[in-house]
């Protein structure tokens, strides 16, 4: 295993070695201590490697991730995993707002709770909060998961495209656009999956499903206070 | 009184409003009958004051004027030298500003690519991602990061010369807005994640940060991802342009592009279009004096677009402290865009060629607003890159003129005093005295 | 725009190094607010005595002249110089005789802070330079707030910097920018509320102070904020034995908050807690919107 000192080398040095890593390299898990909340730890990474974060990070962590999957042993910043195209993040703690902001692929795990605006215009990503998360949740997600173990805040979904939301507990309210939609054998499929994938302990079952309403897909006068 | 002096008194004239004009009386008859406000594509279309109201000075016994042809004027441009380490030469201070593959059909995309590329200069992606048409066409491309963030990856990031985070624009500083659905094509709504067919709806905010204080941290992460290569540009419509040029510069940009009220537009609310932001002309000293302020005026670069038509724009633009401009619906007139050729089409769909602006509905006759394979198939890539190529040269040729009639050897050292205006208008705005006086109104703060 | 640090001790044994742990989590935040830099320290008060911290730009001149000036009015003051700043201790009596005399004879000279309890100190600069030159790490007190600022819309100055004092021991910092903020401090210019600078964030202060005048908690007045303050923002309040956190509805501005068995600390980042005793352990979360949090000793 190969530690890093982020303290002492500096954040650049990080990145720039990470980023010459090739996909056969054999240097493939490292440590990086003293994160002590810096920003972009571990961004743009394009390789099948296994970084784990020795504390809370900033901002931007594991930012447009592909390949890797990156381990935060504590909480993470604002836009954690924003952008992800591949590959797994994982925070063991909370997450602060837009977690996963825009993400296109890959699997973020929050183990802990989630701020507000999780998930927004998530395009692909798989998100599992085993906590709570914030107001605002994928707010104009376009497509992917949302899982949530615990309670979400206010306006859910709020101008939600084709991403699909599951809350195991309770909805604070719905946002514009949002509704609660029948749980069918797929989705239960597709649940099971993603809760073995982020090592969560539920049942697809208790899980509720939210999608659009899909109102606003076509603009109708009658809809105009939902602008 | 009889039939006869009846016919003897002259009728009273019918005197049309000038408040409830036949343009705005037709949109309030459109609006009571769709409940929909207007949307439309283009720049404001209203007078308001412009680069025409100011006239240079020229040499004569005072200053002496560079033989045209022989004397050198210079007029490269280089972008990004405050933290990049690979800046971006362009041969010409005129490059082309952001337009969507999607508001914009691949053929003129890879047009604008080949037109830039030949002149020398920079092209600029948009909302729908970055098409292999012109990253392939494009020797230099600068990628815009908005807050749609539709087909952002960083493999494009990485391709791209420059990186371009868009704040706002000068057609709607502020807004996000709506695109109406007609064209998100198959593979528009692929490159967006966006079932096909349906209403875009833009956020006006980035999803994942507010304000300087986050820009900051945004453009390290940006910078990081890039290793530290790429130029980062923040455009800002042109609303606060000395407080946001500032804030920018905090934020860490190399450079700051402001795009006036003029700016054109894919698909906004018209409302926005007319009455939102500050035209052009009144924007470029109080970002220019924001750099000023920080000591920072040709270390970042300003770039300044928004109603940019001709070489006179161009020098205007520069003398008041630009270091480049950028076009749009001029590079999209020089493909053809509302050519009058397609006139009988023009009519067909209810308005005459120079009006047409209902680029969001995908009907564009010259093809290049549109997704319609038949119509995009009218715009012949080559020959429209080739127009674009003439038309660059010419306005950098008019430009050179201008600057060596003022005595310049670069066109960078065109000054505000090389310039008069011809209303009090255009002189408080661009801060030059009006013609014959040596007033300048409105002098003392912005 | 800008980092906000507050720290309240619960544990007293961490009150001689208020200051230092302060000052560390202060410059943490320089990147978000380069232009200028403000703390609030809460210290002991002693009965019956005033504090009034007073700002000057000339101040080898001014504070000597101030001071033998109220010496000859026969007000007892004793003076402690810091820098630009000074902090003038008097027996509450006299506090009236003293802003008289200042407005008089020193108009050019700025209250800073008055109270029982609270001293500020705010400078155009660099948070290190700010902090360093105010030895910001030698003081002692029961919790403060700093600020640093990056200028959106109104000057860099001293008078713009935060914190912005409320009244009687109390003060305020924002992040953010406020969208109406010149209507109503028209409106409370009418009621007679002074302003000092055309700063947005004077306005939410002066609001919280003028709701407070007419008989308002700090609570009250935090939570009618939510419907008379528009725009984003985040807040941090001080007041003689506690303070408060409100982040407007949107909460765009970031907030985190830790707190352990010796103390309760806000921070714009995380990075700005990352030296505070035991963080490790210390339950960390952000604040909800539009939600008045409050902490007292």
């Amino acid at each position: 295993m190969q530690q890093f000192d982020l303290e002492a080398e500096g954040l650049r040095k990080l990145n720039q070695t990470l980023h010459a890593l090739g996909n056969d390299t054999n240097q493939k898990t490292w440590e990086v201590i003293n994160p002590r909340g810096s920003h972009a730890i571990a961004v743009g990474l394009d390789v099948p490697i296994e970084v784990t974060v020795r504390g809370s990070t900033g901002y931007y962590c594991g930012g447009m991730n592909k390949q890797a999957t990156i381990i935060v042993d504590g909480s993470a910043g604002p836009g954690v995993a924003e952008n992800m195209m591949s590959g797994k993040v994982i925070i063991e703690g909370d997450a602060s707002q837009y977690a996963g902001a825009t993400g296109r692929g890959g699997l973020l795990v929050i183990k802990g709770n989630a701020a507000s605006r999780c998930g927004i215009s998530m395009k692909g990503i798989n998100i599992v909060v085993h906590g709570n998360i914030g107001h605002m949740s994928a707010f104009m997600a376009q497509k992917g998961n949302l899982v949530v173990l615990g309670d979400a805040g206010e306006a859910l979904g709020d101008s939600l495209y084709e991403a699909q939301i599951f809350v195991r507990g309770s909805v604070k309210s719905l946002g514009a656009d949002c509704i609660e939609k029948e749980m069918r054998p797929e989705h239960i499929e597709v649940l099971k999956t993603l809760l073995e994938d982020a090592g969560a302990d539920a049942k697809p079952e208790e899980f509720r499903r939210y999608g659009s309403a899909r109102n606003l897909y076509h603009f109708d006068i009658d809809h105009a206070d939902s602008y | 009184m009889d039939d006869a002096s009846k016919k003897a008194i002259p009728p009273t004239a019918p005197i049309k409003s000038a408040t409830f004009t036949d343009p705005v009386n037709a949109e309030i008859r459109r609006a009571a009958a769709t409940g929909i406000y207007d949307i439309r594509g283009g720049g404001a279309k209203r007078k308001v004051p412009h680069f025409d109201d100011l006239l240079f000075l020229g040499a004569s016994i005072s200053r002496y004027p560079l033989e045209g042809y022989r004397e050198k004027c210079a007029t490269n441009v280089t972008l990004g030298t405050r933290f990049a380490s690979k800046p971006i030469e362009i041969d010409i201070p005129i490059t082309i500003a952001g337009m969507s593959f999607g508001a914009l059909s691949g053929p003129a995309k890879e047009a604008l690519g080949r037109g830039a590329t030949m002149a020398g200069t920079s092209t600029t992606t948009g909302d729908g991602g970055m098409t292999e048409e012109e990253r392939g066409h494009s020797k230099i491309l600068v990628y815009q990061y908005l807050p749609s963030r539709y087909g952002m990856n960083p493999n494009d990031l990485r391709r791209a010369d420059a990186i371009e985070v868009v704040v706002g624009q000068g057609a709607k500083p502020g807004g996000g807005g709506m695109l109406l659905g007609q064209k998100i094509s198959d593979r528009v709504a692929g490159m967006r994640d966006l079932p096909a067919g349906i209403d875009q709806r833009s956020a006006c905010r980035h999803p994942d940060w507010t304000g300087p204080d986050d820009l900051e941290i945004k453009i390290l992460e940006l910078r990081e991802i890039t290793n530290w290569e790429k130029p980062i540009y923040v455009k800002i419509g042109g609303a606060r342009p000395y407080f946001d040029t500032t804030l920018a510069v905090k934020a860490g940009a190399d450079v700051v592009v402001i795009d006036g009220m003029q700016g054109g537009t894919a698909a906004t609310q018209d409302v926005f279009i007319e009455h939102v932001g500050q035209p052009t002309l009144a924007c470029i000293r109080p970002a220019v004096k924001a750099l000023q302020d920080l000591d920072m005026h040709r270390e970042v670069q300003l770039i300044v677009s928004g109603g940019i038509r001709t070489g006179a724009d161009v020098a205007k633009a520069l003398a008041l402290g630009a270091d480049a401009v950028s076009i749009g619906t001029a590079a999209l007139i020089a493909l053809g865009d509302n050519d009058p050729r397609w006139e009988e089409e023009y009519q067909r769909l209810g308005t005459t060629a120079g009006a047409y602006d209902d680029w969001h509905e995908g009907r564009d006759p010259a093809g290049i607003t549109t997704q319609d394979p038949d119509l995009m198939s009218r715009l012949d890539p080559v020959a429209g890159g080739r127009r674009l190529r003439n038309y660059l040269k010419v306005m950098t040729l008019e430009a050179q003129t201008i600057a060596r009639a003022c005595g310049k050897s670069h066109v960078h050292n065109l000054e505000p005093e090389d310039l008069c205006a011809l209303t009090i208008e255009a002189s408080a705005m661009a801060g030059v005295p009006l013609a014959g006086t040596n007033w300048i109104p409105g002098q003392g703060s912005f | 725009m800008c980092g906000i640090v507050g720290l309240f001790l619960k544990d007293r044994s961490l009150e001689p190094r208020l200051g230092s742990l302060l000052a560390d989590m202060l410059v943490k935040m320089s990147d978000r607010g380069p232009d200028s830099a403000g703390i609030a320290i809460y210290g002991e008060g002693k009965e019956g005595r005033s504090k009034i911290t007073i700002q000057s730009s000339r101040p080898e001149t001014d504070f000597p002249d101030l001071s033998k000036s109220l010496e000859q009015a026969g007000i007892n003051v004793s003076m402690e110089i810091k820098d630009t700043h000074a902090v003038f201790s008097l027996p509450v009596a006299e506090e009236e005789r003293f802003h008289t005399l200042l407005r008089a004879d020193f108009a050019a000279m700025r209250v800073m802070s008055r109270g029982q309890h609270i001293e500020i100190y705010k400078e155009v600069g660099q948070p290190r330079d700010v902090a360093a030159r105010f030895d910001l790490s030698g003081m002692g007190g029961t919790h403060g707030i700093g600020h640093t600022r990056m200028a959106t819309e109104s000057a860099v100055t001293t008078m713009g910097a935060h914190p912005f004092s409320t009244g009687a021991d109390q003060c305020l910092v924002h992040n953010g920018s406020l969208s109406n903020h010149n209507s109503l401090r028209r409106k409370l210019r009418h009621q007679g509320m002074p302003f000092e600078t055309d700063n947005d964030t004077e306005v939410a202060a002066s609001y919280l102070s003028y709701r407070m005048m007419e008989g308002a908690s700090l609570g009250e007045a935090l939570e009618s904020s939510l419907s008379d303050l528009d725009g984003f923002y985040t807040f941090v309040v001080g007041t003689r034995d506690g303070f408060g956190v409100l982040r407007d509805p949107i909460a765009c501005k970031p907030a985190v908050m830790a707190e352990t068995d010796r103390y309760v600390a806000f921070g714009s980042e995380y990075r700005a807690l990352v030296n505070l005793p035991d963080i490790e352990m210390a339950r960390v979360w952000e604040p909800e919107p539009a939600t008045v949090y409050f902490w007292k000793h």
